[in-house]
């Protein structure tokens, strides 16, 4: 016995549910699994770590932005990362200081592809993992175009 | 051989940390742009930046692609001895570059 051969209407549908599947940017879902993976599934607490980005970003091409922990000693800090909520792909930037590294604090330019938050996240010595979210309005958007 | 910008002062007293700023040419192509024949741009961007003051680890930066075109980094160094900073970039398609900037430490 044969297997019935799938149908124009059925094969039509699948193809029509991938092509409405594929991300066409990181979703809350894709943001929470880069977070859980920079703080190794420690708990995300606000505070301590500082983003600087201005409010208002007139291109998204070229946006600065700086991460800092002003609040605690520099060994305490381990790393930093920076991510985003509808950009392509969550990641933006993960950085770690070696035992040369003088303030913990990294400043670098970016791009956002829309209207979005970012969330800046600070791994300490302990383990411990911090926080901070910004929301940004950007009138010209980068990534895609 | 990419061009690159490195600023860091010209001598630093001991013990005081000092800010580097790094400046890369490069077109960090995210991946996700459509060219003018309406096909998608391969990816092409520096994946990993390192910083080692003789021979220790400064900073280690893993870049994706919403990092903007030139890739721009400023950090903050500690000054020990007088000696070099190593600058390491990587990326795709096997780029590589690395610079060498002496500090003197007074």
């Amino acid at each position: 016995m044969t297997k019935p051969r799938p149908t124009r209407r059925q094969l039509l549908a699948v193809t029509a549910g991938s092509l409405l599947l594929r991300p066409a940017q990181a979703t809350p879902e894709s943001l929470a699994a880069a977070l859980r993976d920079f703080s190794g599934g420690a708990p995300l607490r606000e505070g301590q770590v500082r983003l600087e980005v201005e409010p208002l970003v007139d291109n998204g091409n070229t946006v600065p932005v700086s991460l800092s922990v002003p609040g605690l000693p520099p060994e305490q800090v381990q790393a930093l990362a920076l991510f985003t909520e509808r950009n392509p792909q969550s990641e933006v930037i993960r950085a770690q200081f070696g035992p040369r590294a003088g303030e913990r604090m990294l400043a670098t330019r970016i791009r956002l592809a829309t209207s979005q938050q970012l969330v800046a996240v600070a791994r300490l010595a302990d383990g411990s993992c911090w926080m901070q979210r910004v929301e940004v309005v950007v009138t010209l958007s980068a990534c895609l175009e | 051989m990419a061009r690159s910008l490195i600023t860091l002062p010209v001598s630093v007293p001991r013990g005081q940390v000092f800010t580097v700023r790094v400046l890369l040419q490069h077109p960090m192509e995210g991946g996700f742009r459509v060219g003018a024949d309406g096909r998608v741009l391969p990816r092409d961007i520096v994946r990993r930046f390192r910083c080692l003051y003789d021979g220790e680890a400064v900073i280690e930066a893993e870049l994706f692609p919403a990092i903007a075109a030139n890739p721009f980094l400023e950090f903050s160094v500690r000054a020990a001895d007088s000696g070099s900073l190593l600058f390491v970039w990587e990326g795709d398609h096997g780029f590589y570059q690395r610079e060498q900037r002496s500090v003197v430490v007074t």
